[in-house]
């Protein structure tokens, strides 16, 4: 008689059974004769037949097929709603020697990730997206989908989608064949045996392109849902091969396999040393860390006053001369609705460490330019830090006892000098005397940096030694007691 | 005459099988049915007539369970 041997049988690469919940762990959760459960044998066949399994990272949408990870015994990420070609983007660039496949319905890719699949076609990204076209939202409930051809009643358009209202249906492989970068693009159907052999052809050369390392590309399947369309199972698959095909034609829409060239790997990354020579931050003296007893420094510098005292410069020269002081900094300036009543705050830092959040939320350091700043941030500071405040004194009320409170009428400074808009750099001045925060030349070649023109530079220079002088002759007769009163 | 021994077998996981009759519709020699029994689940699961299989493999594309359908064919006598 002869024996048997299998030639077709479930796939390696999926899972043996499926732990999506504790019972009917051997089958899907797809609808009877659901076109997701035929591509998903398509996929699973074109992986095993590549031997691609051990480098192969899904990415599953938001849609029937959210649950793709269930299935495939392969990497497996689940992306936002729409979101599958960014992420893949992502995986395919920092892993490039895995073949990263985003499967995607129509909703998610034509409907709310349409930028998303446009862009990363445009950029060819050499991955591999498989698109299944049913014309409708399955998993939401039979909502209009981009793709649902014209007429077609649906929960959204109980009158049938009319053009004039809804738009026409959507050709991505038409659209996406209008961009130069992508390799391959070819939409197949699963109307008949013929179109599911195609079909499985097609798919299994997608993924073979980029094996081969080539570009951006992109199978999408007309694919058969019973339970929305309303049809049994062979219904709905002749619906497929009439009335879906008739509308999206199937075929390909861009085959440039034979010409394209592997895309050349992306340059290693600079190394970390690198970056401040090549951002042109200067030179090596950037690893100096402040030594000793400085190497624990932590400032959190928090400046605020309203729009026109030079609040976010005087943050920028603090993280600017901080850089150079050879610190970790960060510089964040506070946008918000309190811009509009014209006040304006930025959160500084200044660390031995690398930061680990550029926000502010309890400084150590306050720089209060004007009266509702120092009402607004007093509260917040740390018990121990500094305050300056631009006035004559403390408003009354306004005292902590456990801070370091120095009131000084840095507006009346600068005015002195003759530029009052200067009063940001004289309390640069003074706090630069109170702290040891960075060094006069490193304040100095900060200012420089920033401020390009040289009658603001020497302003500035001025003013800064200004603030200095100020801030010792409230020192210098005393002791530190005095400070701390208030 | 003796009839010529079959080329393929079919074998059903009537677990996994939803009774969608895709098999059905595929199989070219139309060998396959829908069962009169139910399985537990309550599907008119995919059967074999027991004679004509070719061995072709369509209805295992045509099946959207993973592990729905299995064919086999004959070893050929080298
Ligand atoms: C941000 C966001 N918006 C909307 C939804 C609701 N939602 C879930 S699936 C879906 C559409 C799915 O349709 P499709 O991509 O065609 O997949 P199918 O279910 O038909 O396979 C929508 C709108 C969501 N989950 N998240
Ligand atoms: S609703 Fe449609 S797309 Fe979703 S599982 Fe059922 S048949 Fe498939
Ligand atoms: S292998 Fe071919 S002939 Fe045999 S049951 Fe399947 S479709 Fe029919
Ligand atoms: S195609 Fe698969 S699930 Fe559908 S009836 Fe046949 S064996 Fe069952």
């Amino acid at each position: 008689m002869g024996s048997f041997t299998l030639t077709h049988e479930r796939p390696d690469c999926f899972y043996d059974r499926f732990e999506r919940k504790s019972e009917l762990q051997h089958q899907t959760h797809y609808c009877p004769g659901c076109g997701h459960g035929i591509v998903h044998k398509l996929l699973a066949e074109a992986i095993d037949g590549l031997g691609v399994q051990d480098r192969t990272i899904l990415v599953s949408p938001v849609g029937c097929s959210v649950f793709g990870y269930y299935y495939f015994d392969v990497g497996n990420v689940q992306a936002a709603h729409g979101r599958a070609p960014a992420v893949a983007t992502a995986l395919k660039r920092s892993l490039p020697d895995k073949i990263v496949v985003a499967y995607q319905g129509d909703g998610d890719l034509g409907a709310i990730g349409t930028a998303e699949i446009v862009h990363a076609a445009n950029r060819g990204e050499a991955i591999t997206v498989i698109f299944v076209n049913n014309g409708i939202y399955g998993m939401t409930g039979g909502q209009m989908a981009p793709t649902t051809p014209l007429g077609k009643k649906t929960a959204t358009t109980p009158f049938g989608r009319d053009a004039l209202n809804e738009g026409y249906p959507l050709h991505i492989c038409e659209l996406l064949a209008s961009l130069e970068a992508p390799v391959f693009l070819e939409r197949v159907g699963l109307g008949n045996n013929k179109q599911i052999m195609g079909a499985a052809k097609v798919l299994r050369k997608a993924m073979e392109n980029q094996v081969k390392g080539l570009g951006f590309s992109l199978v999408e399947v007309l694919s058969p849902c019973p339970t929305i369309w309303k049809m049994d199972p062979v219904e709905a698959q002749r619906f497929v091969r009439e009335e879906m095909a008739a509308v999206f034609g199937i075929g390909n829409y861009r085959d440039r396999t034979a010409t394209a060239t592997p895309r050349p790997a992306r340059p290693a990354p600079p190394k970390l040393e690198e970056l401040p020579g090549i951002l042109g931050l200067g030179n090596g003296d950037r690893d100096r860390l402040p030594c000793g007893e400085t190497s624990a420094v932590d400032y959190r510098i928090r400046v605020a006053g309203f729009g026109g005292q030079g609040v976010l410069m005087l943050g920028e020269v603090l993280a600017e001369a901080g850089l150079d002081a050879g610190y970790h900094v960060s510089w964040l300036p506070s946008y918000g609705p309190e811009m509009r009543s014209g006040t304006s705050n930025c959160h500084v830092r200044l660390s031995s460490r690398p930061i680990d959040s550029p926000l502010v939320s309890q400084p150590n350091v306050l720089l209060a330019l004007n009266e509702p700043s120092l009402h607004k941030f007093l509260p917040g500071v740390e018990p121990g830090g500094i305050v300056l405040y631009n006035g004559d004194a403390i408003p009354e009320g306004c005292g902590r006892g456990d801070v370091r409170m120095v009131a000084l009428p840095f507006t009346r400074i600068a005015d002195q000098i003759g530029v009052s808009k200067a009063a940001n750099i004289v309390i640069l001045g003074a706090l630069l005397e109170a702290t040891d925060l960075v060094e006069n030349e490193q304040a100095t070649a900060a200012l420089h940096k920033l401020v390009k023109s040289p009658k603001w530079f020497d302003i500035d220079v001025q003013a800064m030694e200004r603030g200095r002088e100020e801030m010792r002759k409230t020192t210098m007769p005393v002791s530190d007691d005095y400070l701390w009163g208030v | 005459m003796t009839s010529k021994p079959d080329r393929g077998l079919v074998e059903f996981n009537s677990e996994e099988c939803k009774g969608c009759g895709l098999c059905v519709e595929a199989c070219p020699p139309k060998v396959l049915r829908l069962s009169e029994q139910l399985n537990h689940y309550g599907y008119h699961t995919a059967e074999y007539l027991g004679a004509g299989c070719t061995g072709c493999g369509i209805c295992f594309f045509a099946c959207p369970e993973p592990g729905g359908i299995a064919v086999l064919r004959r070893e050929v006598a080298a």
